[in-house]
């Protein structure tokens, strides 16, 4: 008697990174062991996905330095990687087809693993593998984000509204949080959040850990420690660079966030 | 270096459980270090781990040599914060004010005898004292650059609960703290918010020598104890990123952590307790 497989699932964190730090990699962590816990998934991969040098946001570094200090921060993670993809398109690029193209990337790893083992064993064999994947589970793919991200929903012309909605009813949301704040209220005083909160799962975060990248950045112009916040690999890849600067932390200054750009100059016509 | 001010030089000593170490604690030791640095008066020139010695008697504490060797390969990469044994090493639990003293005398004594006979308690009559041999190399002394005070001092280094854990009755000798904070020093980190301020108000020796006490406000939140550690631990849960990689693996090794370590000591009283109790009938 086969025992009800799980299913397969694919974690991507979307964000500046800017730069990666502990907290972000224990995200995955905890989201990777809440969702086994359900007895319904097998996390199979985690992927970080820096954002664009194109989002505009005050003091972010370029892509190159971000993707590759993510690089040296995911070294020893034997489950979690850094895709460039979505930095190394032309323009910002929105979440929800970067969630697209990733859950495109494993529906095709998923099919030319069917091919191979199609052409391993060409005749039919009762063998365990070769049942699971003519049975093969579709993957899925969640967002995994903070609750800072969830209630970033509100904030007018950030979203699209039909992108919200296809993120959360075809995709989903992990959810986490720390002890003390209250995500499942921002799901509440949402229609569209509450109508597919079956599909967001929130996990809550008690050993508080709020390393902000912000606070690193700000450390790390003053010439303070870091250490023990960010893996020493990563400390030592911005000492060598030079990374973060005062100057640095002046970029995009009084600029809008694309995504805010972009809402400006679809109006503007309007207003001639 | 500008200026005729000099700079005291300082070793910041942490005791504990460490129980597991985790990176809330290495954290401490840089914390403390740019705050002593940017007031200009100090120069931190050692870090000293010391954990606690197994006759501490608290509830879930596992073998010494575990929580030594953890801390070892924690700070190995360290340039300057290391790990001491000597007060592991003692077959009787050794009240904090006697770790600083020991750990003070070694600074200023290249001597290595002198050391152990400074640290140790005067023994009582009738009752047998191992007596350990002195493994520990003294610090050589540096010449003296010219910006440095000649008398280095040893501080305790903390978190805001051993802080207020001074309030617990019969924990602590109320002759002690008043030694630890005129003739040592203490570096407490807190969450910015905390009740330390109002603490160290309400009482008379701690407001005394409150220029002995540097509050050190820190910013990035950082709650990782070594309860909650244990915790996931016997829940199965990762523990990833919030204890060093090396230590990680090293737990999962020996499987050091599960119900049963946690319930070692399970209704014994904590040694400070037991002897504070006792001595005050006696």
């Amino acid at each position: 008697v086969r025992m009800k497989s799980r299913i397969p699932l694919v974690l991507v964190a979307c964000g500046s990174f800017n730069p990666i730090t502990n907290m972000h990699m224990r995200l995955f962590e905890l989201a990777r062991d809440h969702l086994h816990q359900t007895g319904r998934y097998q996390v199979i991969e985690g992927i970080v996905s820096p954002v664009n040098d194109a989002y505009g946001k005050k003091g972010l570094v370029s892509a190159r330095h971000r993707v590759a200090m993510a690089k040296l921060a995911l070294e020893t993670s034997d489950w979690i990687r850094v895709d460039p993809w979505e930095s190394e398109q032309e323009t910002w690029t929105e979440t929800v087809k970067v969630l697209r193209h990733h859950y495109n990337e494993s529906l095709g790893l998923l099919q030319s693993k069917k091919e191979f083992m199609k052409n391993k064993w060409p005749t039919e064999r009762s063998t365990e593998d070769s049942l699971s994947y003519q049975h093969s589970v579709l993957p899925e793919l969640k967002l995994l984000c903070g609750a800072d991200f969830l209630q970033s929903f509100k904030t007018p012309y950030l979203w699209k509204e039909e992108h919200i909605k296809e993120i959360v009813e075809k995709f989903g949301l992990v959810c986490i949080s720390r002890a003390g704040s209250d995500p499942a209220q921002y799901i509440n005083e949402s229609d569209l959040l509450t109508k597919f909160q079956h599909n967001i799962f929130l996990v809550k975060e008690w050993i508080q850990n709020e390393i902000s990248a912000t606070q690193i950045r700000y450390a790390l112009c003053r010439g303070l420690s870091v250490k023990y916040l960010i893996p020493d690999s990563v400390i030592s890849y911005i000492t060598h660079h030079n990374i973060y600067t005062e100057e640095s932390e002046k970029k995009n200054e009084g600029d809008l966030l694309q995504p805010l750009k972009l809402h400006n100059t679809a109006v503007k016509p309007l207003n001639d | 270096v500008e200026g005729p001010d000099k700079k005291t030089e300082v070793v910041l000593l942490a005791c504990g459980s460490f129980n597991p170490i985790t990176n809330m604690h290495l954290r401490l030791f840089e914390l403390a270090k740019d705050y002593l640095h940017e007031t200009g008066k100090y120069k931190v020139i050692k870090g000293i781990i010391s954990p606690v010695g197994d006759a501490y008697k608290k509830k879930g504490l596992i073998s010494a040599n575990h929580r030594v060797t953890m801390a070892k390969l924690a700070t190995k990469d360290s340039d300057w914060v290391e790990v001491d044994d000597w007060e592991s090493s003692q077959s009787e639990w050794l009240e904090t004010l006697k770790v600083l003293r020991y750990h003070h005398q070694k600074l200023l004594s290249p001597d290595p005898t002198n050391s152990l006979q400074n640290a140790l308690p005067l023994t009582k009559p009738g009752r047998k004292r191992k007596q350990e041999p002195n493994r520990h190399e003294p610090i050589k002394k540096k010449n003296q650059s010219p910006d440095i005070k000649s008398v280095p001092q040893v501080k305790l280094l903390c978190g805001s609960d051993i802080l207020e854990s001074f309030g617990i009755p019969n924990l602590w000798k109320s002759e002690d703290i008043a030694e630890i904070v005129e003739n040592h020093g203490l570096v407490c980190i807190s969450r910015a918010g905390n009740s330390v301020q109002k603490f160290i108000y309400e009482s008379d020796v701690l407001w005394r020598h409150k220029n002995n006490i540097h509050l050190v406000e820190e910013w990035i939140t950082n709650d990782i104890s070594s309860t909650k550690i244990r915790r996931a631990l016997r829940r199965g849960q990762s523990i990833r990123y919030l204890v060093p990689d090396v230590v990680r693996a090293y737990i999962e090794k020996h499987n050091l952590y599960s119900p049963e370590s946690e319930d070692r000591n399970a209704g014994v009283i904590l040694a400070p307790l037991q002897k504070n109790a006792s001595d005050s009938k006696n």
